[in-house]
């Protein structure tokens, strides 16, 4: 009841409209001219100071992409991406190591300040000394357009042997672990976005958790986009060693932008024998005005591999955000008894667009997956559900329940439902429950009739739809979740 | 605290309601009854504020406002509440929450204060044990699984915990035992007082032998074509509509 009760209030503060963060810093960049080719990707890997094999490996992910084409069977519309146009690596330009707040560009405080990181936290972000029992229990890696800016509590998680740092960070402390794992669950020619990721990948958070420890506190990244035209390519690995366990989570807002903002994210996930991973989304970048102009297209490649037995991974996200999302986290059920988990709200209004779902391959006996999907489309919206179960012949036992939900506001919006079911053992089990709904008339008038106003009753029953999906956040972010549900759907009714 | 006048409506071009005069003052109950189709229903939907009903005459006012002009939550913020013959199910969305949601908005819609989450489930539970409610009724999704009579019952905690200054039950002792029809009677009862009216909508008398009204009205093809004491019900009760209704017979 708490999470849900304070939806209502949050709903109700939330009610100013418009897209409220979608403010811009100005923060003088370090920028790479437009265009992409392999003496960009020599300086993405020159600034960042990697290793030769690194470079070798993006130089063969971008003659991959090369000869690959872009994809065209999502169920998303728009102009030709010209990947010429972009930037490709921006860095804020930043002092050596700031050590205290007056260091650090009172720019980039402020903007911690929009994003909602309380004070003590930006205080650590910023390098200034904190005593360790005053700490929250929420780690947070802020990624400031391509560069991690500052990492924090670095030092409470190194006491139980967690890693968690930028990624570019692990390239130069950990170059082991970043080797053997790094595409090693998204191969650089899985797919164009992840390809053209590989090449150009500027940051993103590494974790890891060694065997047995179960991680002290919620890991949190805060993704934002903040330079003009600049294309943002994250890759994110977490690797959970035997019998560990971690739930991370990222959140995004990005500047209201009149272009379109190309995003191709890789998030690669590993567990080994009884380890559990609970990664956890809520997106919100900027989805375009209420006449379809601008917005992020965000073509997203996300894979956790269940490498051992009896391991865990659970995707939970809550997607309101971007003009096009293209995403399909994904488990590959690979030991014996593993369990894969899909929890998605995916809201679209006005004239966003979004084709997402999840792939659950099972591989190993008795291994178990969960597919709670649950689409809201307002607006001239279009929202698909894309999703791929697919049933080895080795999967003895295999076991899948998927449910996809749809709720249509408005009479101009499309929800669509796309299952492909592969099973090649004849002892899998597998359960498809669907429904498309309307908010109805009565129930409004129900509500009204209670006291509550329009947008407020509409809130209340969305949220109400999404709550076997909301209960599965953190807690902490349960009402931010909920309140992004509302502020999406501002102004769908009536 | 309600005055109707000469109140005409339809739906879909279709006149229902063909001039309805009706006083309530404030604390007295008065009670409608009719036969199917009269147009109990739709003057309670026409109050209220419902879509898709059409006023073509006339005027409602209620504790001096034109409510007529009004939405339908500032219609409730002001006092007026439906207790509906069909409660709304609303999947997802825990009862507590919702009353409370409901309470904070109208008070804030009267410039009161809100009411935290312990002062509320203290006031939530205390109406909820007055009308033999179990505590988990409070934490279950709003009228989803719920029984006939726990649906009326909830209607009547939402009542109770909002205070209206008119209630209008439409039907609610439809689908009632007699167990539960006198739970709901009490609750109404409970409210009775000078600032408290209500305009009891039911086919039955027996409602009436326990929400006792100050008035009885017969409504017949959109028109209130009979009121009387509450001696009036049992002489519908007795002799049926034909008796007081001429072209009903």
């Amino acid at each position: 009841m708490p999470a849900v009760a304070e939806t209502l209030e949050t709903v109700q503060a939330a009610t100013e409209g418009g897209y409220k963060w979608g403010f811009s810093t100005d923060i003088e960049m370090d920028m790479a001219p437009k265009g992409l080719n392999e003496d960009i990707i020599r300086l993405i890997s020159a600034r960042k100071n990697e290793p030769q094999w690194l470079l070798d490996w993006r130089l063969a992910a971008f003659a991959v992409w090369l000869k690959m084409d872009e994809p065209d069977w999502a169920m998303v519309n728009h102009p030709p991406i010209d990947y010429q146009d972009l930037h490709y690596y921006a860095a804020p330009k930043k002092k050596a190591g700031p050590k205290s707040l007056d260091e650090v560009d009172p720019e980039l405080l402020r903007t911690y300040e929009k994003l909602g990181i309380p004070l003590k936290e930006r205080a650590i972000l910023a390098g200034v000394e904190t005593p360790d029992d005053v700490m929250p229990q929420v780690a947070m890696d802020a990624v400031f357009d391509s560069v991690s800016v500052a990492t924090t509590f670095k030092a409470t998680l190194a006491k139980s042997g967690v890693i968690f740092c930028p990624i570019s960070e692990a390239v130069q402390e950990h170059p082991e672990l970043v080797r053997k794992y790094l595409g090693s669950v998204v191969p650089t020619s899985d797919n164009y976005f992840a390809a053209l990721n590989s090449a150009v990948f500027t940051d993103g958070s590494f974790v890891y958790i060694p065997k047995g420890v179960r991680c002290p506190m919620e890991l949190s990244t805060y993704f934002r986009i903040n330079a003009r035209n600049t294309g943002q390519f994250e890759r994110t690995l977490i690797i959970a060693e035997e019998a560990s366990h971690v739930s991370y989570l990222e959140g995004c807002t990005a500047p209201q932008r009149d272009e379109n903002q190309l995003h191709a994210a890789v998030v690669e996930l590993v567990a080994f024998d009884d380890a559990t991973i609970k990664y956890s989304t809520v997106q919100n970048w900027y989805p375009g005005d209420s006449e379809g102009k601008g917005g992020i297209y965000n073509f997203v490649t996300k894979r956790g591999h269940c490498r051992g037995a009896r391991s865990k991974i659970s995707w939970t996200q809550v997607e309101t955000g971007s003009a096009i999302t293209w995403k399909y986290p994904s488990c590959v059920l690979q030991g014996d008894d593993s369990v894969g988990e899909f929890y998605s709200v995916a809201v679209t209004n006005n004239f966003q667009q979004a084709d997402t779902g999840t792939k659950m391959i099972h591989i190993g006996k008795r291994t178990k997956s969960t597919i709670v999907s649950k689409g809201i489309s307002a607006g001239r919206s279009n929202n698909t559900y894309r999703g791929l179960v697919r049933i080895d012949r080795r999967a003895d036992g295999a076991r899948n329940f998927t449910q996809c939900d749809s709720l249509l506001i408005g009479d101009q919006c499309g929800a669509h439902t796309v299952p492909y079911i592969e099973s090649r053992n004849p002892t899998a089990k597998l359960e498809h429950e669907a429904t498309t709904s309307k908010i109805a008339e009565d129930q409004l008038f129900y509500c009204r009739q209670r006291g509550l106003s329009e947008e407020d009753a509409v809130g209340l029953i969305v949220n109400g739809f999404c709550k076997d999906v909301l209960k599965e956040l953190p807690m902490e972010f349960a009402v931010e979740a909920q309140k992004l549900l509302a502020v999406s759907l501002e102004g769908s009714v009536g | 605290m309600l005055e109707i006048k000469g109140l005409r409506a339809s739906i879909d071009g279709k006149a229902i309601l063909n001039g309805i005069d009706l006083v309530i003052p404030p604390g007295e109950v008065h009670a409608i009854m009719g036969p199917n189709g009269s147009g109990k229903s739709t003057l309670s939907y026409v109050l209220s504020g419902r879509e898709g009903y059409e006023v073509d005459g006339g005027t409602a006012t209620f504790a001096g406002q034109d409510i007529l002009a009004m939405e339908p939550e500032e219609r409730a913020a002001a006092g007026l509440f439906l207790a509906f013959q069909y409660p709304v199910e609303l999947p997802g969305v825990n009862n507590a929450n919702f009353l409370r949601t409901a309470l904070n908005a109208q008070r804030r819609a009267r410039g009161e204060g809100e009411l935290d989450a312990v002062q509320f489930l203290k006031l939530a539970r205390t109406e909820a044990k007055r009308l033999s409610m179990p505590d988990d009724m409070l934490k279950r999704n709003v009228n989803v699984g719920f029984s006939g009579g726990e649906k009326k019952r909830n209607e009547v905690l939402q009542m109770a915990m909002l205070r209206p200054k008119l209630a209008i039950l439409d039907e609610t002792d439809s689908g009632l035992d007699i167990d539960a029809l006198k739970i709901v009677a009490e609750g109404v009862n409970a409210l009775r007082g000078p600032g408290f009216s209500a305009l009891v909508i039911t086919h039955y008398q027996r409602l009436l032998d326990h929400i006792v009204p100050d008035r009885v009205h017969v409504l017949a093809n959109g028109r209130i074509v009979k009121s009387g004491g509450p001696e009036l019900a049992h002489a519908l009760e007795a002799g049926g509509y034909a008796a007081v209704i001429p072209e009903a017979a």
